[in-house]
């Protein structure tokens, strides 16, 4: 029973979370809106069996992400909400418009079935989920890790400056790598 | 399961259209259609690790984690460009990049 209130309580904090930074006119609180919506997240991960899901939705999303949202905020220096570049009403409106009506047509196609507490499932052990992981699917975290290397490849070439890197100090071009650097 | 799926789904839903709409609205800032585009990947994982709890299979886990790894891939690919395009442009309206010479 408490487990239920708790999960209750953790949706209304991520459903407010994330409202808020949706509708948040500075970045930055935009992004810590998300963090705390993004720990209730975990916590229910965590309360649905899946603490592996859990451990990574902190470190990942909240840790990783989050961080790397800011710290191109902070860097491009974004943080004015006076610039005028926050929505007006013009593009609030069909926003809001196309989001009532799929939340209005969800709300009524998930509530017409008979919401029941299925069987209580055994749960799945981190151990299960690695086997599956590493003996199922090892063609795809292959994958991923490819990708993750596209990914880091694709970010150098972007993030490479466009001009021409300066000359080296005088009295160090001579001087073959490794000879007379101090260690 | 501790709650009726309907219930997580109806959560998951509720997050995803608030991302959808946030996407819709902040077309003319691209870090906050990014942020919007994390809700509704984070709202597409609760989906599947509900699953993952209702039927007692582990591929519901296994596939949020690989939403983990791409997203963490896509948002740094994402985050490489938006650097690259203020510092050609010294914006980060989507506006400003309607062309493709530049």
């Amino acid at each position: 029973m408490i487990e239920q209130t708790i999960f209750y309580i953790l949706a209304a904090v991520a459903v407010i979370g994330t409202l808020l930074a949706v509708t948040e006119k500075h970045p930055v609180h935009a992004i810590l809106y998300l963090v705390t919506s993004l720990f209730s997240m975990a916590t229910i991960f965590y309360l649905l069996m899946a603490p592996l899901v859990a451990a990574f939705e902190v470190i990942l999303y909240a840790g990783a992400i989050m961080v790397l949202f800011l710290f191109v905020i902070m860097m491009l220096d974004l943080g004015h909400p006076e610039k005028g570049m926050a929505p007006g009403w013009r593009e609030w409106l069909p926003a809001l418009l196309l989001s009532a009506v799929s939340i209005a047509s969800l709300v009524t196609v998930v509530a017409s079935h008979h919401a029941t507490v299925s069987a209580y499932p055994s749960p799945l052990p981190i151990r299960e989920v690695a086997r599956r992981l590493f003996q199922e699917h090892g063609l795809a975290v292959e994958l991923v890790s490819l990708q993750l290397l596209f990914a880091l490849v694709g970010a150098l070439y972007l993030g490479k400056s466009p001009a021409p890197p300066p000359p080296l100090p005088e009295g160090k071009g001579g001087q073959r790598p490794g000879e007379g650097v101090p260690l | 399961m501790i709650v009726p799926l309907e219930h997580i789904l109806i959560l998951a839903g509720l997050l995803f259209f608030i991302g959808m709409g946030g996407l819709l609205a902040w077309r003319a800032n691209l870090i906050m259609m990014l942020v919007s585009i994390e809700v509704m990947l984070n709202a597409v994982m609760l989906v599947l690790v509900a699953g993952s709890a209702r039927w007692g299979n582990p591929d519901g886990q296994l596939f949020a984690v690989f939403i983990m790894a791409l997203t963490s891939a896509e948002v740094s690919l994402a985050l490489a460009m938006v650097v690259y395009m203020h510092r050609r442009r010294k914006t980060v309206d989507t506006d400003a990049f309607c062309e493709m010479k530049g």
